[in-house]
């Protein structure tokens, strides 16, 4: 493998744990409103609180190691994409920012308020909107670079729709994972209502999000034609995302192996998502920017991979212990702790 | 606005407000989980669960702030990739590294605070617990640390070569460790623990000034006030380096902060004062040899003037003003810290006498003041380069035609931020005072030593 592919590999890896830890981030804040407002917060509010309060931070930092990662890999990008995403970008920034800052004033300060918990359901499903637009966009078409400017072309976007077909597949995933795993959390902490509820949503959010990921997938033919056909290529990893998919929703259904379940729900997207990105290269941006032209030096590249190694054998036993306190301590979870 | 639009004014503006923002919250964020350490310590080593309550409730006071800290940090590291395109790509070729390296500083920290915080009494032995703050105080130490090599790169680069516009021979390490990493991140860091200390200090203060008598705020008061006139000289001490990394590095940053036009030796340190149009200095204090000193550490030093430069590479000359507000901080806090260690160890003294506390409470918000001018000093004493002799702040900036609506947004957002910030933690406290606390946990009759 050579050094882009390393690069933008180590960098798909942190996006993908971003999609996965911020779904169920996301989708938790959706469900703990939604529940407000339908008078059954009792059943959810304890399962979503124990999950997400010691982990907010760290979910933050994958996104943030995602955007700094990129533009240490592959300069380029900062030029193109920077300018391009002003708006989107600025939007994205100031809806992270009310969601985290609220959380933490409403969990930490201890203020319940039913204008907090709607800023965090409706962030919940903002921010995964407006950060799609950045894979839209890398799809080629939305960008002119006339006069000498790089500028995004806002009458295209929202004429899309394509662009409107990724919003509804981001936010209809975002409810299945994170219900999905709201579901397996539910059923170790041994509190089968929230369990049973929760299943419910899974189950509800199951088709749809299949459904729209198909829709999407052909809608891209239109959009970029070489990229589809790049996917019908490893059409088979597509493939056994589907099946991934369907074992996780029967056992969902079941009511049986729900950590198994989620973990099938991981490979689904990880299947997904891969076979999306190895598809979309050699191109970081369509047609303007690949690994290749918009790579970092050498030296730069080695001393990053170093650094991403060194910091990763930090990591990884950090990682294990906040698991091993938190997601997998039988006692915290049911709330003896 | 009262001039036309230039995406270059309007990104320098919006920088400035996310960064000025941040670095409130980051400055905490650096200082103050050194101060819970060095509380939880002494909580176990003199056995006393006054101070063992004094990190558990900076702790919970603290996460409200990270999370500012964090979100606004969010915004600056996006940021920067939207308002200086150009820069950041120069940037990710030469000094991607240690900007990477800092989200792994911020991901250790993370994850030891979300454990820290909730672990308070899951332990048996409290030393256990001790433990989980020192990852959260090197992480965040670390994380200053990376940031700052970034800023003193744009202040003093190095580690590549252009040849025709190409960039070539980069060494990431040396373009970390150039001539202004040494004093900047140590100046950068004893300040932001020095500013954490002065703040806490405050907050003791005020609870004394009201009268409270309770042992608990006199100790708060002691810890920081002798942790602070540590890190007060600290600072002093670098920032005199600072000075003598700028004489050599940087002339016409220092030449701005002093008004000084003429090359000469036997320099004159100059304090406030206006200039007029032709350059004079009117109303000025002025300390003989000082600047002289500051810059080589002997009155004979020659420090060139402004005269020196070409007039299209000079940083505004407001920036004195800013320096000599900084210099002013740093004397003030460095004697009242010191009063109050005087004070307390001379028998029959009151350290806690209205006046010192009063000194004392406004000593947290100046400090903060410091900050602030010390940054402006320094970033905009070196305009007009984003990197100095390399990149200038025009050839960096965004082309996008939407800078200002953003900037409204964003002062906006962060005046929302701040606004329910402070109210947050004024609730959180007063809701839940001390002596409840120390009752609830049956420590009110407890009173060690
Ligand atoms: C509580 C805050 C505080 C205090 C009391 C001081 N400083 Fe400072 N100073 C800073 C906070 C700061 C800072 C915010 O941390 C800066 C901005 C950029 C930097 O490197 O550190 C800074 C920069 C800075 C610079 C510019 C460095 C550069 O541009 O590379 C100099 C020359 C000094 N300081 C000198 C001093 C002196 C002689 C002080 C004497 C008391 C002093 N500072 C007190
Ligand atoms: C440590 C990393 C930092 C980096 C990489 C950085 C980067 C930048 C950049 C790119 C600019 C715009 C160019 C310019 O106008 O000079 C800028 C300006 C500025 N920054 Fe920094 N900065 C850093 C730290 C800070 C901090 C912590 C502050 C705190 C207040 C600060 C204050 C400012 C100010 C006041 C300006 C505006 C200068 C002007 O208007 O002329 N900087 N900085
Ligand atoms: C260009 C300048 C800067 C950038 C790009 C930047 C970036 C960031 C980011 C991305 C975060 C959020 C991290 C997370 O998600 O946990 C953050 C938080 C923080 N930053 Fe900054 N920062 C800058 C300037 C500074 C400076 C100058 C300092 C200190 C001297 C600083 C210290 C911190 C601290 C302490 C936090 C809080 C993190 C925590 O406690 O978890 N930053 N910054």
């Amino acid at each position: 493998m050579d050094y882009e592919m390393i690069g933008i590999t180590v960098l798909w890896f942190f996006l993908y744990g971003y999609l996965i830890v911020a779904s169920v981030d996301f989708g938790a804040g959706f469900y703990s409103y939604y529940t407000k407002q339908t008078n059954k917060n009792h059943i959810t509010h304890n399962i979503i609180q124990r999950y997400l309060s010691p982990v907010w931070e760290v979910t933050n930092v994958f996104l943030v190691f995602f955007f700094i990662g990129i533009v240490g890999f592959f300069p380029d990008t900062a030029y193109y994409y920077g300018t391009a995403l002003l708006l989107p970008g600025s939007v994205a920034i100031i809806l992270l920012a009310l969601r985290g800052s609220y959380y933490a004033f409403a969990t930490y300060g201890a203020e319940e308020s039913k204008f907090y918990s709607f800023l965090y359901g409706a962030t919940g499903l903002l921010i995964p909107a407006s950060l799609s637009t950045v894979l839209t966009i890398s799809e080629g078409g939305y960008i002119s670079t006339e006069n000498d400017g790089v500028q995004l072309l806002y009458g295209e976007l929202f004429g899309s729709l394509y662009s409107w077909g990724v919003v509804l597949l981001a936010i209809v995933s975002v409810l299945f994972i994170s219900a999905s795993f709201l579901t397996f959390y539910a059923s170790r902490a041994k509190d089968s209502q929230a369990m049973s509820l929760l299943r419910k949503y899974a189950l509800t959010w199951s088709f749809p999000s299949i459904g729209m990921g198909i829709i999407v997938f052909f809608l891209l033919n239109k959009r970029n034609p070489e990229h589809f056909q790049s996917m019908l290529d490893i059409w088979w990893i597509f493939g056994l995302s589907l099946v991934a998919f369907a074992l996780a929703t029967y056992f969902i259904w079941q009511k049986k192996h729900l950590g198994i379940a989620f973990i099938l729900v991981m490979i689904q997207y990880f299947l997904a998502f891969f076979g999306y990105g190895a598809a979309h290269l050699p191109y970081l941006l369509y047609p303007y920017l690949t690994i290749y032209d918009g790579f970092t030096n050498e030296t730069m590249a080695i001393s990053l991979i170093v650094a991403f190694i060194g910091g990763l054998l930090m990591l990884i036993p950090s990682l294990y212990l906040l698991m091993r306190l938190f997601l997998f301590d039988a006692d915290y979870i049911e709330g003896k702790k | 606005m009262f001039f036309e639009y230039d995406p270059v004014i309007y990104s320098r503006i919006l920088t400035y407000v996310t960064l000025g923002f941040h670095v409130i919250f980051a400055t905490i964020g650096v200082g103050v989980p050194l101060l819970i350490a060095i509380a939880e310590w002494m909580g176990i080593k003199r056995n006393d669960p006054h101070y063992t309550l004094l990190a558990r409730r900076w702790a919970r006071g603290f996460v409200v702030t990270v999370a500012v800290g964090v979100v606004t940090g969010t915004a600056i590291g996006l940021q920067l990739s939207l308002l200086w395109p150009n820069f950041m790509q120069a940037a990710g070729h030469t000094i991607g590294l240690p900007m990477f390296m800092e989200v792994f500083a911020f991901f250790f920290e993370a994850i030891f605070l979300g454990i820290y915080l909730y672990t308070w009494d899951r332990f048996k032995s409290k030393m256990k617990h001790f433990l989980l703050i020192i990852p959260v105080a090197i992480g965040a130490t670390a994380s200053a640390f990376f940031i700052t090599t970034v800023n003193s790169f744009m202040n003093a680069p190095q580690g590549f070569e252009i040849v025709d516009g190409v960039l070539q021979d980069v060494s990431p390490l040396a373009a970390m460790f150039n001539p202004a990493t040494p004093t900047k991140i140590s100046h950068v860091i004893l300040t932001c623990y020095l500013t954490s200390a002065f703040i806490l200090g405050t907050i003791a203060a005020i609870h004394i000034l009201r009268g409270n008598k309770h042992v608990y705020h006199k100790k708060a008061l002691h810890l920081t006030m002798v942790t602070g006139v540590i890190f007060a000289m600290g600072s002093f001490l670098v920032g005199d380096l600072s000075g003598k990394y700028l004489h050599e590095y940087q002339p016409e940053k220092l030449a701005a902060a002093e008004w000084h036009f003429e090359t000469e030796t036997e320099a004159p340190l100059i304090i406030g004062g206006i200039l007029t149009d032709d350059n004079e200095v009117k109303y000025a204090l002025e300390i003989p040899y000082a600047l002289s000193i500051l810059a080589g550490g002997t009155p004979d030093t020659e420090v060139i003037g402004l005269n020196d430069f070409s007039e299209d590479v000079l940083p505004p000359l407001f920036v004195h003003y800013f320096f000599d507000l900084m210099v002013f901080i740093g004397m003030f806090l460095a004697g009242v810290s010191l009063l109050f260690i005087i004070m307390s160890m001379k028998k029959g003294w009151n350290p806690f006498n209205k006046l010192v506390t009063w000194l004392i409470i406004i000593g947290g918000p100046l400090s903060m003041v410091a900050i602030q001018s010390g940054w402006i000093y320094a970033e905009v004493g070196r305009q007009p380069w984003i990197i100095n002799g390399v990149m200038t702040v025009e050839e960096g900036a965004t082309t996008s035609p939407h800078v200002d609506l953003m900037l409204w947004l964003f002062i906006l957002l962060y005046a929302v931020l701040g606004v329910t910030c402070a109210g947050v933690l004024r609730k959180m406290f007063k809701n839940n005072p001390v002596e409840h606390e120390l009752e609830e946990r049956g420590l009110s009759h407890k009173t060690a030593q």
